[in-house]
């Protein structure tokens, strides 16, 4: 029973950073409609940035400064937003598709530059003994799992709240006109591009952050954790939850880890080892059959959009309740 | 410094730039950039492994054509892998792209192209696992052409077969009728639909045609190094590098292109060594699209 609850609060924490990561993919597809396949890239960024800014000194390569995590986090943040804002100048003023490619093209990149820039990296190695919150309470694992779920609830909280006022904000509106008909904000005198930008860079940043929590709860990082399988999990995960919606982020990233997690478990127990490689492949299969299904049959996914009206609109519809016609002749 | 790294930067570029032909052309047709491009070309690695195999499993093992590696299995192989991939592009597209085209928003149609890859991809993974494939393992002298530079004479010959490849696909496009349909749904589709073309027929030419020079790319990879699932996925950036290079929807663009990134990885390796190479397309990717996004060939949009 103690194992059971020590296991769910394992299993929420990691599920609630890839809601982190969910909330930042739905800034910038779900709310300003900018196409991001690189999302393992960003998250690789704030883990690395992390890493090597909050870990003890070490021989063998560079950094090690000792920082305490939350500086940690918050240059993750920095790093991850400042470089998807670089990759946002380059492409977001082109074709939707090339936002696509160029975001593939860097979270290869991030892993090519992982694997191999050792003095930095620890390359294939990755880098070991990064500080884990609440390490006083290693020894009684449902302690310490309690504790980081706690934080990370409270990270995602907190989170959650600054982006739904973002998106009912005056901001978060021009973001859905922009995704809606660019050429309609445009006229209304909007910088489309700079809107795009700001987007963007915090959806990077907050993938940035998600990274760095990833690699201070589990307390190591390698290039392998990075590839593309990380991408394609979250996309799945906003469009089961339903994009344009944080609260479907979240569900969603709950949902589809807990589908993911479960089925590995079963392929764990119930598959002979010599196997087990190929029902893997056979695991990830399902998942992309299952969102390319969701895709054609509930593209909503299980939340999906709320319409945004005005709260003049809705007092108008209030009123209208008694019947109000209006003067005709 | 040895030139050889021109002769292998050529010989990527070939197989790149055969790749990329056909991302170009579903790119400027179907308007949207198809992530399971890549996986066409592992696929049609592996299936025309498999067509090989049946062959000489039903027939018997054939004689090698010297100096080359292969016989003919491979080449009635290949064929028939071509054309089965070709099937296999167009069974994605009634099953998933076309459903969405309904629909109407192509960035979706990207998204459902990224999960259908990782699903091609894994199915390969099931099928044949990860330990790498091989068509032949006979062992190729390498033979001197002269300033240095070395090559085997199965890198030749699949030389040889890109060239024709190429210049089969530009008669294609400029002296068949379906040919001059499908630059005519490039360019503008509601003039091409009013004017009578059926768009239908050119969409599934535009998977067919993908489809089985995917195939011939991943024969020339799996022919001269080696057939991986991830073999093809591995190559997307290259590709995508290479459209962009030579402008979405030329057909030699995207050749040059592809040429452009092979030579350039290939300098890359000999410069600063293989660790970067998959690096190099990004950069070239990124400074096209900062100095000319419309590519070398490209007609401005608009």
């Amino acid at each position: 029973m103690i194992d059971l609850l020590g296991y769910s609060a394992f299993f929420l924490v990691n599920a609630l950073i890839f809601g982190v990561l969910c909330l930042g993919l739905n800034l910038q597809w779900g709310q300003t409609g900018l196409f991001n396949v690189g999302v393992a890239g960003f998250a690789a960024i704030g883990a690395y940035a992390s890493a090597i800014l909050t870990t003890p000194e070490a021989a063998e390569r560079i950094g090690g400064f000792g920082w305490p995590i939350l500086a940690g986090w918050l240059a993750a943040m920095l790093v991850a937003g400042a470089v998807a804002a670089l990759v946002g100048l380059a492409t977001l003023r082109l074709r939707a598709d090339y936002l696509a490619m160029t975001t593939f093209g860097i979270a290869v990149t991030i892993q090519v530059i992982a694997l191999n820039a050792t003095a930095l990296t620890g390359g294939p190695f990755g880098i070991a003994f990064i500080p884990r919150p609440f390490v006083s309470l290693a020894e009684t694992p449902i302690a310490f799992n309690a504790a980081n779920l706690a934080l990370t609830a409270a990270v995602v909280l907190g989170l959650f709240l600054v982006l739904e006022t973002l998106t009912r904000s005056p901001w978060g509106r021009v973001l859905r006109a922009i995704r809606e008909d660019e050429a309609a904000a445009a006229s209304l005198g909007k910088s489309v591009n700079f809107y795009r930008l700001q987007a963007f860079a915090c959806g990077g940043a907050i993938m940035g952050l998600a990274g760095a929590m990833q690699a201070h709860f589990i307390g190591f990082i390698a290039p392998d954790n990075y590839l593309s399988i990380l991408t394609f999990q979250v996309w799945a995960m906003l469009i089961v939850g339903g994009s344009g919606n944080n609260r479907g982020a979240l569900i969603g990233a709950v949902v589809v880890w807990a589908l993911w997690s479960l089925s590995s478990l079963a392929v764990g127990t119930f598959v002979a080892p010599a196997f087990q490689a190929r029902a893997a492949a056979l695991q990830i299969v399902a998942i992309g059959v299952a969102l390319a299904a969701i895709l054609l049959i509930r593209p909503r996914g299980l939340v999906g959009e709320r319409a945004t009206v005005s709260r003049d609109v809705e007092a108008l519809a209030g009123e209208s309740a008694a019947p109000h016609e209006p003067v005709r002749d | 410094m040895s030139l050889q790294f021109l002769a292998d930067g050529l010989f990527a570029g070939a197989l790149i730039g055969l790749g990329a032909v056909g991302l170009t052309l579903t790119y400027s047709i179907l308007r949207f950039s198809n992530f399971t491009h890549g996986d066409f070309i592992s696929w049609g690695a592996y299936l025309t492994l498999g067509v090989v195999g049946a062959l000489t499993g039903w027939l018997g093992p054939a004689a090698r054509f010297m100096p080359f590696s292969f016989g003919w299995p491979l080449i009635v192989g290949g064929l028939l892998a071509m054309a089965l991939t070709g099937l296999l592009a167009l069974l994605l597209d009634v099953a998933l792209f076309k459903p969405l085209r309904r629909t109407g928003h192509g960035i979706v149609m990207v998204i459902a192209s990224f999960g259908a890859s990782l699903a091609l991809r894994a199915m390969l993974e099931f099928l044949f696992t990860s330990e790498p494939a091989y068509f032949s393992r006979a062992i190729q002298i390498a033979i001197p052409i002269g300033l240095g530079i070395r090559v085997t004479p199965d890198q030749a010959a699949m030389m040889g077969l890109a060239l024709v490849v190429v210049i089969a696909m530009h008669f294609l496009l400029t002296r068949t009728h379906i040919g001059r349909s499908m630059r005519a749904v490039s360019e503008n589709p509601a003039l091409a639909r009013v004017v009578g073309i059926d768009v239908a027929a050119v969409i599934r030419a535009t998977w067919l045609i993908g489809g089985a020079l995917a195939c011939v790319s991943g024969i020339m990879l799996g022919l001269t190094v080696q057939i991986r699932p991830q073999m093809g996925f591995d190559l997307l950036l290259p590709l995508f590098a290479a459209a962009i290079l030579g402008g979405i929807g030329s057909v030699w663009g995207a050749i040059i292109g592809g040429l452009i990134v092979g030579i350039a990885e290939a300098g890359a390796v000999q410069l600063i060594g293989s660790e970067y190479r998959s690096a190099v397309a990004f950069v070239l990717l990124i400074a096209m699209l900062l100095v000319r996004p419309r590519g070398l060939f490209g007609v401005r949009e608009g």
